[in-house]
């Protein structure tokens, strides 16, 4: 394939080499080349895009601090036990 | 405040609860009560049995504090002790049922491949006010199997690095990484039809399909 200058060869990758690879492509923990190779994928892959959206929305939703609240009262019995200790 | 600023703080406190000063190590601890409620409630799955591993942990972690070395954090370390802390309960509450978790040979090697493929589209943060929403994330993340859920909630609730999330956990880092993409997926495939329309009250659940 004759390429134009500044032009990358992407080279397809399946859906299933997608999946494999979705996480470290969240966490950026992949090589620039395959990055490009998923984002190639995710253009032309609807279904592969809603993997995609739906694992960063998974990321986001559990790491957001509101979902693993302390109850009422948590620190108030906790700083009572500790005063207890001689 | 920057990591360097905040250890050395840290480590002022440390000082002020070995010598003496108990209110100090209060302040020390009040940053991290979600982290330690979080990764116990992690292990033991319920509230009541979280509030009391938390408290044990943090009257152990008193204990020792005097002998915490500064190679490790101390969110780190106060993680560990909550963990171990945990694990102890849930073998001595049901020893039978903790042996066939951690004898479970799970497949970590094969290829996932998603069950549904709803398109999700961005959530507003505002949707976690709702405490429906909250508990159907809470109840996902408790329907993983312990695996999976511990290395979650390290990463991605409790932010920890994947070098942190490999000590606690005595897993290798390889493995840290396969567990936790295996648990996003499954959480995604559990979290995306509801969210999509069937948790929220009034509308019916849109299926919305990619193709």
């Amino acid at each position: 394939m004759v390429k134009k200058e500044g032009e990358m060869a992407t080279i397809e990758i399946s859906c299933v080499e997608v999946w494999r690879e979705i996480s470290n492509y969240l966490n950026e923990e992949i090589s620039p080349e395959m990055r490009d190779r998923m984002e190639a994928h995710f253009k032309a892959c609807a279904h592969c895009s809603a993997v995609l959206d739906g694992t960063r929305n998974v990321v986001e939703l559990v790491g957001d601090g509101r979902v693993f609240q302390v109850p009422d009262g948590f620190s108030k019995r906790l700083y009572k036990k500790l005063q207890k200790l001689a | 405040m920057i990591q360097s600023q905040l250890r050395a703080n840290e480590a002022e406190l440390i000082r002020s609860v070995c010598a003496g000063e108990r209110e100090a190590f209060y302040e020390l601890l009040r940053p991290y009560e979600r982290m330690i409620y979080a990764t116990a409630i992690s292990v033991v799955k319920n509230p009541a049995d979280a509030e009391e591993v938390a408290q044990e942990a943090v009257l152990k972690a008193f204990s020792h504090l005097c002998s915490f070395r500064a190679e490790a954090k101390f969110s780190t370390w106060l993680v560990q002790i909550t963990y171990n802390e945990a694990k102890r309960r849930l073998k001595k509450a049901r020893p039978h049922l903790y042996e066939s978790i951690d004898e479970q040979q799970q497949n970590e090697d094969g290829d996932f491949w998603p069950r549904d493929f709803a398109d999700w589209r961005p959530i507003p943060s505002e949707l976690l006010e709702q405490n429906e929403i909250r508990q159907a994330v809470q109840k996902a993340i408790n329907s993983l199997s312990a695996t999976h859920r511990e290395v979650l909630v390290l990463r991605d609730v409790q932010h920890l690095s994947i070098k942190e999330t490999s000590t606690i956990l005595g897993i290798s880092e390889p493995n840290v990484k396969t567990r936790l993409h295996r648990a996003r997926l499954l959480l995604r495939d559990r979290l995306a039809p509801g969210i999509d329309g069937s948790w929220i009250e009034g509308q019916p659940y849109r299926k919305a399909r990619a193709w």
